[in-house]
């Protein structure tokens, strides 16, 4: 075992007999990085690659049953027939429009709600800093749908301290209305992830080099301006990367939608969102061709919005 | 202020300056207490929204199906915790104990298996050359931004055909790919492992499995335990999944099982206190675990914000 580095050293000034031993090395480090990669490369095609290229597939063919309604289905190729039909369907196209109002309220609440609770504790004014991160970071850990029925049932006349809250202090509030189940539906969202998000802002904002801060201070800039003008420009990528991540999760919502429209929210059916658009095509109505095409198209969406966040975010970091 | 009383006091008198300089210390001692007051009532406000429905969760499973809907949110009743355990626990033969066990399967071990996948595969990506590396690597980031909703039905539908469709399986094989967790692999090994070590341990004659093992793997754990609990929400959270894949309710996780049992809460208010019970059970473990790891899921929404 001892004996092999020895001669190698040995070797050294004469270079004919180097290659062999590094090649060898070079062969071993490539059957190891082939070991290391390998299973993780199978089961991403498995379960990743091969599932994109069956939904394009799938989408490209249509079901016909036979005209004598015996004999089963039959599947024709339809190029690009399903993605036709999925634009031309009134409730697939509604679908976009409300979680477009749904981002409009939505991203707003929550990067603003988290980059102010991040830019408050990251003040020397704040107390108990470790206490407040960890209360807001608590409901993360809480799983989605359960954090979800834990709200459904404080919208739940009877059941809620909140309503008795507001009835108390004279108002009334239906959170299942048509006016008030947008607002309800960012609250279960928000509640959610506005403590992850404030760690992320939060953990940047401990990155900014104090020396920054205190040049502002001494050229007479106020806490606030200090907040708005040096700190935030200085966590932009933070900040980018979080609205991305918030665009590709929020056009994708289901579980919120499902539960409310479980609960009887008048306005929200069970097309509601292009999520639970493609589970009813898919899983009732057995269209495999029209739910893989709107699988595509949402995807295509989440692509163009990922797009477009980064080149702005880009070009604001730029700028600042 | 100062602004205000500067012109005035040109000649610089002893007397005049002390006064209104220790009026404006005042004033900026009162400014300094307001802001203080705002910014920390504030973080109270909020941290009042963000821990009201776990207590109101918590109070809830306390009381019976009558004093659930007779009593205020926030006040007590005939305190049945006991008795609405029992009741979760027993329930149909006891199914809510083995979502229970079907939960920690898909999350932990899962997760486990997925993490150890993830760190050895950001690992080879950071210490070794190979053909195509970067291409490949491209190819992981951009299963970062695919939408799992969107493949879920042709997964599904592959998984009818490979037969695991209503199988463990059919959960823990997707859990088992998490492209985010190899990328921030990359990232820590790139921190935590000097590639120094590596050469010293190829000069003593251990093999590549053995220093991986041996050498980098302990470096890893930090990384490591920060990719496991990325991996252990998400699949904790698996909703939608889990609604596909299982038609059993032998197979359920819990959160599906909840699900389940809330469908019919509208005609059976008598399933009200098995939700909330059921849930209060899911949620405290999943709580303490984040409160004693604090430092790991820091350490990762650090390392993916500042990247």
């Amino acid at each position: 075992m001892a004996a092999p580095p020895a001669p190698a050293v040995k070797t050294r000034p004469r270079p004919t007999t180097k290659p062999p031993a590094t090649s060898a090395l070079r062969r071993s480090q490539r059957r190891a990085a082939a070991l290391f990669v390998v299973p993780f490369f199978v089961l991403f095609a498995a379960v990743m690659v091969a599932p994109i290229g069956y939904a394009v597939w799938m989408s490209l063919f249509q079901e016909h049953s036979s005209g004598l309604g015996f004999g089963g289905t039959q599947r024709v190729f339809s190029g690009i027939g399903n993605y036709t039909k999925a634009l031309s369907d009134a409730g697939f196209r509604d679908s976009f429009v409300h979680i477009a109002l749904y981002c409009a309220l939505y991203i707003p609440v929550m990067i603003g709600g988290s980059l102010l609770l991040a830019l408050l504790l990251d003040s020397a004014m704040a107390r108990a800093k470790r206490f407040f991160q960890l209360a807001l970071f608590l409901p993360h850990a809480i799983p989605g749908l359960i954090a979800s029925l834990i709200w459904i049932y404080l919208y739940t006349p009877g059941l809620s301290p909140v309503l008795d809250w507001i009835g108390a202090l004279g108002g009334s509030w239906d959170f299942y209305s048509n006016d008030h189940v947008l607002s309800s539906m960012v609250n279960l969202c928000a509640w959610q992830w506005i403590g992850y998000n404030m760690v992320i802002f939060y953990a940047a904002l401990q990155a900014v080099p104090r020396e920054v801060i205190e040049a502002a201070v001494v050229d007479g800039a106020g806490a606030l301006r200090t907040a708005l003008r040096i700190k935030v420009p200085l966590i932009a990528s933070a900040l980018v990367m979080t609205v991305l991540f918030t665009c590709v999760g929020a056009i994708q919502i289901f579980t919120e939608p499902k539960l409310l429209n479980q609960r009887g929210a008048p306005s929200v059916d069970t097309e509601w969102s292009p999520t639970l658009f493609i589970w009813k095509a898919g899983f009732v109505q057995h269209d495999y061709g029209l739910a893989a095409a709107a699988s595509l198209l949402l995807a295509l969406l989440g692509v163009v919005l990922s797009y477009l966040v980064t080149r702005l975010g880009n070009r604001w970091k730029a700028a600042s | 202020m100062s602004i205000l009383t500067r012109p005035s006091s040109p000649p610089r008198t002893p007397t005049a300056p002390r006064g209104t300089r220790v009026a404006a210390r005042t004033r900026a001692r009162t400014d300094a207490l307001l802001s203080k007051a705002v910014v920390n009532g504030l973080l109270i406000v909020a941290a009042f929204y963000t821990l009201m429905p776990v207590t109101w969760l918590v109070i809830a499973a306390t009381k019976n199906d009558r004093d659930l809907f007779g009593t205020s949110g926030f006040s007590f009743g005939d305190f049945s915790l006991l008795a609405n355990l029992h009741h979760v626990f027993s329930f149909n033969d006891g199914i809510y104990l083995r979502w229970f066990g079907n939960s920690i399967l898909y999350s932990v071990v899962g997760s486990a298996a997925s993490t150890l996948l993830c760190v050895a595969t950001g690992y080879a990506f950071d210490k070794y050359d190979f053909k195509g590396k970067e291409k490949l690597f491209g190819a992981v980031l951009g299963g970062v931004l695919v939408p799992t909703t969107v493949i879920q039905l042709p997964m599904y539908l592959l998984a009818t055909e490979a037969g695991v469709v209503n199988t463990y399986w059919a959960l823990l094989l997707p859990a088992l790919v998490n492209p985010f967790g190899v990328y921030l692999a990359r990232v820590f090994s790139e921190g935590y492992v000097p590639n120094e070590v590596l050469e010293a341990a190829r000069v003593d004659g251990a093999g590549e499995l053995r220093t991986f093992a041996g050498i980098a793997l302990p470096m890893l754990a930090p990384g490591f335990m920060t990719i496991f609990l990325f991996s252990f929400t998400s699949s904790w959270n698996n909703f939608f999944g889990a609604l596909v894949m299982l038609n059993d309710e032998k197979l359920y996780p819990v959160n599906l099982g909840l699900f389940m049992w809330n469908s019919v809460t509208q005609q059976q208010p008598e399933y009200y206190s098995l939700v909330i019970t059921g849930s209060l059970v899911a949620v405290v473990p999943l709580i303490a675990a984040f409160v004693c790891l604090q430092r790991f899921w820091r350490s990762g929404l650090t390392a993916g914000a500042v990247k």
